[in-house]
């Protein structure tokens, strides 16, 4: 929110520096986002006054010399108002003002003045415009005019500008927290800092004098939970004109544009208290009355700026007896907007439920200071208040007569001050050190609470704009802000209990496991939990796919956020094609995250999340059996063995993929990625998936290590190459040797032999395999025994004979 | 055979001997001229007790001596040559075998953990030996747990801080890890003390917002738990993640389920609180949000707030990896960019 230093002094006398007082507001917990001086940019510009000008013949120039307190200087101007005997800005040489455009108006940046020559004559410095300075119409009487900017008659020559047209004043941009709405103004920011500096806080004049006039006028609210209270006060023999110039500067140091008298009291009452207001124009409101309602569905209206809307019932309306003459705390309609012609007004002060303007500034896409305000919480303090300070003006300008027609509907909540009694035990023990019973009370007395002190007792009286002021904590608060948080003195918790901590066993084995492939050179990624339906037809997945049932966000910021990921491999792929782009030609990633799976849509209850692994290897040194490697990093991490078995997914080489399963339950899929699905993203390299549901394997997390015995007797291994039809699998050899003799403790394939030396459609895979020994030595005799069985084994399953 | 006779047969195989091994040029051929003279059946030095037989008795004794002495003095020679020639040999072998130390090294292949969850291990290390438990909430969570119950009702204007993703009307993707907290004090009694880690999403996508972050929650809740102990504990988190001697600073600051609410800024660990880019010229940094746990809060869950109080904080794992790292960039973290991933093993 942005505060002028000046306007704020009109209720509080402040006595730091403008740095001090950023520090002073930050301290009791409102961030100064940004402050600067309004002429920052200005400097060693002076009153100088025109002692004589000659026109140079033949130029648009004039020759002066301007008196600068201390010597007259030769300056040529070119300006046309120019004129002896009067005061404009004089900036000297060295000084720093805006530099403008050809249009004069359009400015390019900041200039420094130097030593100029002007057709032969030379120039000591420049008159200067109101563009020049920054300073507009709206901060300055005149500052717009297209040429010099005319100073008082009674500017001191010599004195330095800045202070004469406000370019000393400073603009606080301040940050408000959510739950302080009341100081979203600038008196409410001046309580504050009355209550930081030790300052009394001076209150706005709200007084008027009543006409006596009454007019025959009804006010309903038919929508009390939307509107807790509405106030109408009616002005007559009102003259529309431009505003004075003291409020139009205000209007335009805080980011408001001047409109004319009555729409800028309304601008001015919102930045000043915070409270949104609202001028209709007498003449059109029908019937005699305003009605607050709930707007029909369908209902239309066309806001002051020319925007039309079809409304809901879920749209709050203010209507005159007939039709609705403004969208509640958004904006007025066009249907009776002030205009030069406006000859009396109904001025509204209202409070309306923030949610409801919430909402519907949503929903309609309309949006106003008003609308913003109201979103942030408005008081009904601030509503009373509001509604007096505006009549107050519209007599300090003098541009309409006040009324005594004053309507006010309300659900009866008081404005008045609530009570609290909290124990200053609790308050103290909430910040864990003992604040002197008069600092506390000096604290809360700056703060307006008018605090009592008996015993323990501390009793505050609430202004009605603390609606956040709830029990002994935000007393608390409201005490250790003010006192200083550098008085909070670090503990360690002497009073609490010794609690056990670190990983659970789950976390434990997931960082176990991304551990084993951080071994196997893979490098752990993190992608988003939303996806994009196109990844899902990445993966060329049919519409009955168990992954195409991911639930949809409501809002998603764009299409491709817009599912919740039901696989984590479309991530995968992209992250794979992405390091190609950037010039990574092979590379290890994995990602251990969330799969996301609704029993039902719209979601009733929540769904399963799936902690899942994801792999991924790239590169033409890559293939299926390095990314196997790192699955069975995994295995081995768990201590378990998986098995693989060729399958057939529609995003992967139909050649090259494999379902793997514990247990006998399918728990993931691996495989080398379709070469159309490369094409498609322009990857270069080979790339290979795997995907594991490390959730399914949940039940063996934290499975006993045993410690076998070494064996006591030697171990045996025999060479087997065996010869069998191409179609067998290793994996299936495998299994069969080792079930075939209860000794085999380890098989390896060494060798795999296809070609000229075998038959047709024959391949030799060649094993190592180990024999360990149980309670006795072994012989030859009882280890050709179990060669035998292994080789009778394989030879009634898949006909493998011995090599010879 | 007389020993006259064997003398001189024996002093002439020790010149022969000499003559011989001044040629041998390798411990190699030092070895084979041995074996071949040393050999029993064949060598000259070898044979010689062989001739045992065929000396008188009387002699026997004293020829055994001598060809015992002409063995110890062959093997002397042999033993003296083969060290002489050995070291020149390893000494040639050492030079043939010189390398380039400042050629490039072979690596093991490397992997290496996300930097989200090098700081989350660390955090975990931290907050896990003074006891805290870790729990991980979900990432979809209703309204209740993410707002109502955190004493953010549906028309608290703090809703506005943060844009959230609805899934339907009750459910969202979570806006805060605080959302575990309500569920770690339904079901736990106190003394409660855990830290929250996990992913967080608000409809945030621009240069320095990412619509997906990480957070860690902290609560406390026993008796007697103080904002001085919050303070006490952000002090010891600050100086173990960021070193020592850094240290903080509370001001005041509001969220819905803490009360009072603080910002905790750090010093700033790059320059110590001078003042540098890095905080902007103002000696701080800001890391976390934190604050005493909102008796409404405690009392929603079943809590009895005149015997318990606690403490929350929030920290953004991102924020502290990239002050950490120097990472500039938010989105960098998600793209699992090889060339990012690689650079920060810490």
């Amino acid at each position: 929110m942005l505060v002028p230093l000046s306007w704020l002094k009109d209720y509080v006398d402040i006595d730091v520096t403008a740095d001090e007082l950023e520090e002073k507001l930050f301290s009791c917990g409102f961030e100064v986002e940004e402050k600067h001086e309004v002429g920052e940019a200005i400097s060693k510009v002076v009153v100088g006054l025109v002692k004589s000008c000659e026109p140079i013949e033949g130029t648009h120039l004039s020759l002066c010399k301007v008196d600068n307190g201390s010597e007259e200087l030769q300056i040529c101007c070119g300006a046309d108002n120019v004129t002896a005997g009067k005061k404009f800005p004089l900036a000297l040489i060295g000084a720093t003002v805006y530099a403008t455009a050809k249009d004069h108006k359009t400015i390019e940046g900041v200039m420094t003045i130097g030593q100029g020559k002007l057709r032969g004559y030379d120039s000591f410095g420049m008159l200067c415009s109101g563009t020049e300075l920054g300073v507009s119409e709206d901060m300055y009487p005149g500052a717009g005019y297209n040429g010099l900017l005319v100073l008082p008659d009674d500017a001191p020559v010599g004195a330095d500008v800045k202070p004469i047209l406000g370019l000393d004043d400073y603009i606080f941009d301040i940050s408000i927290t959510a739950n302080r709405p009341d100081c979203q103004s600038i008196f409410g920011i001046a309580r504050e800092v009355a209550a930081v500096l030790g300052k009394e806080v001076k209150t706005p004049d709200l007084s008027y004098t009543p006409s006596g006039e009454t007019i025959d006028f009804n006010v309903t609210v038919e929508a009390p939970d939307l509107c807790p209270r509405y106030s109408a006060h009616y002005v007559s023999d009102v003259r529309i004109k431009e505003s004075p110039a003291w409020m139009r500067r205000r209007l335009a140091l805080v980011g408001c544009q001047a409109i004319s008298n009555i729409v800028d009291i309304t601008n001015y009452v919102l930045k000043e208290l915070g409270q949104p207001m609202h001028a209709f124009d007498f003449s059109y409101l029908k019937g005699g009355r305003i009605n607050v309602r709930r707007a029909a569905d369908g209902e239309k209206i066309v806001t002051l700026d020319e925007k039309e809307f079809s409304l809901t019932h879920d749209n709050l309306v203010i209507c005159d007896g007939e039709k609705p003459v403004a969208l509640a705390g958004i904006m007025g309609g066009l249907n009776s907007e002030i205009l030069d012609t406006t000859s009396a007004v109904m001025f509204e002060s209202a409070k309306f439920a923030r949610d409801n303007i919430r909402k519907s500034s949503r929903a309609l896409g309309q949006a106003s200071d008003s609308s913003a305000r109201y979103a942030k919480g408005v008081d009904e303090y601030a509503t009373v208040m509001a509604m007096k300070r505006a009549l107050h003006l519209i007599e300090e300008l003098g541009c309409g007569k006040v009324s005594s027609s004053h309507f006010d509907v309300n659900t009866g909540n008081s404005v008045e001050p609530s009570k609290l009694t909290v124990s200053i035990k609790k308050v103290c023990g909430v910040l864990g050190i003992t604040v002197p019973e008069a600092d506390i009370k000096r604290i809360l007395t700056g703060l307006c609470f008018e605090p009592v002190i008996d015993g323990d007792n501390l009793t505050i009286s609430i202004p009605a704009y603390r609606e956040d002021m709830e029990s002994y904590q935000d007393v608390a608060e409201e005490i250790i802000r003010m006192y200083g948080y550098s008085h909070i003195t670090p503990t360690l918790m002497p009073t609490a209990q010794v609690t056990p901590g670190g990983l659970s066993l789950a976390q434990r084995t997931s960082l176990k496991i991304k551990n084993a492939l951080c071994a196997g050179g893979a490098y752990e990624g993190i992608h988003y939990s939303f996806f994009s339906p196109s990844d899902l037809d990445l993966l060329r997945l049919p519409a009955d796919a168990p992954e195409r049932f991911a639930i949809k966000l409501i809002n998603p910021i764009n299409i491709d956020l817009s599912l919740m990921r039901t696989t984590l491999v479309p991530q995968m792929i992209a992250a794979m094609a992405r390091n190609q782009k950037r010039g990574t030609l092979s590379g290890r990633i994995f990602e251990l995250g969330n799969r996301f799976f609704a029993k039902e849509l719209p979601l009733k209850e929540y769904p399963d999340e799936r902690e899942t692994l994801c792999i991924g290897v790239f590169g033409d040194e890559e293939d299926f059996f390095s990314l196997k490697g790192l699955v069975e990093n995994v295995a081995d991490a768990l201590d378990i063995r998986f098995a693989y078995d060729a399958k057939e997914y529609t995003f992967l080489h139909p050649g090259r993929s494999a379902a793997v399963s514990y247990d006998g339950k399918e728990i993931g899929l691996m495989g080398q990625v379709l070469y159309e699905i490369a094409d498609e993203l322009d990857a270069r390299v080979p790339m290979y998936v795997a995907q594991l549901d490390i959730k399914a394997l949940e039940g063996i997390f934290g499975k006993k290590r045993v410690f076998a015995p070494l064996p006591k007797f030697a171990i045996e291994k025999r060479d087997l190459a065996l010869v069998m039809d191409k179609a067998i699998t290793a994996g299936a050899v495998e299994s069969v040797i080792k079930e075939a003799s209860a000794y085999v403790t380890l098989v390896s394939l060494f060798d795999i032999y296809e070609g000229a030396q075998l038959p047709a459609g024959k391949k030799s895979l060649a094993y190592s395999v180990v024999f360990t020994p149980g309670d006795m030595e072994f012989t030859d005799e009882v280890i050709n025994a179990e060669v035998d069985k292994i080789l009778g084994a394989l030879k009634d399953k898949y006909a493998v004979e011995l090599r010879s | 055979m007389d020993m006259n006779e064997l003398t001189a047969k024996l002093s002439a195989i020790k010149d022969e001997v000499l003559a011989d091994i001044k040629d041998l040029a390798s411990s190699k051929s030092v070895y084979e001229y041995k074996k071949g003279i040393m050999d029993p059946k064949a060598g000259k030095i070898g044979t010689l007790m062989r001739e045992m037989g065929k000396i008188p008795n009387e002699l026997k004794a004293e020829y055994g001596k001598a060809v015992n002495e002409i063995k110890n003095w062959a093997a002397e020679r042999f033993d003296e040559l083969d060290a002489k020639l050995k070291e020149a040999e390893m000494r040639a072998r050492y030079d043939s075998e010189k390398i380039d130390v400042t050629l490039p090294a072979k690596k093991q292949v490397k992997g290496n953990l996300h930097p989200n969850t090098q700081v989350r291990n660390q955090i975990v290390d931290i907050f896990g030996s003074m006891g805290f438990e870790i729990y991980e909430g979900t990432e979809i969570e209703t309204d209740h747990y993410n707002f109502t119950a955190l004493n953010t009702p549906a028309d608290h204007p703090a809703r506005d801080m943060q844009d959230t993703f609805y899934l339907s009307p009750e459910f969202l993707l979570r806006t805060q890890t605080s959302a575990g907290q309500i569920h770690v004090m339904e079901n736990k009694k106190p003394p409660i003390k855990i830290i929250s880690p996990g992913k967080v999403f608000r409809s945030d996508d621009d240069a320095t917002h990412s619509p997906m972050f990480t957070q860690m929650e902290g609560l406390v809740v026993d008796k007697g738990i103080t904002l001085c102990d919050l303070n006490g504990m952000l002090d010891e988190f600050v100086t173990k993640i960021f070193g020592a001697g850094t240290r903080t600073r509370l001001r005041p600051s509001y969220f819905p389920f803490t009360e009072p609410s603080v910002e905790v800024d750090v010093s700033c660990f790059e320059c110590g609180g001078k003042g540098c880019r890095l905080c902007k010229g103002t000696g701080w940094i800001e890391v976390l949000g934190a604050g005493v746990v909102n008796k409404k809060v405690l009392e929603g869950c079943g809590i009895d707030s005149d015997v318990y109080s606690g403490f929350a904080f929030g920290i953004g794992i991102e924020r502290i990896a990239m002050l950490k790292y120097g990472i500039n960039n938010i989105k960098m973290l998600f793209e699992s960019d090889l060339r990012v991933l690689s650079q920060i093993d810490d």
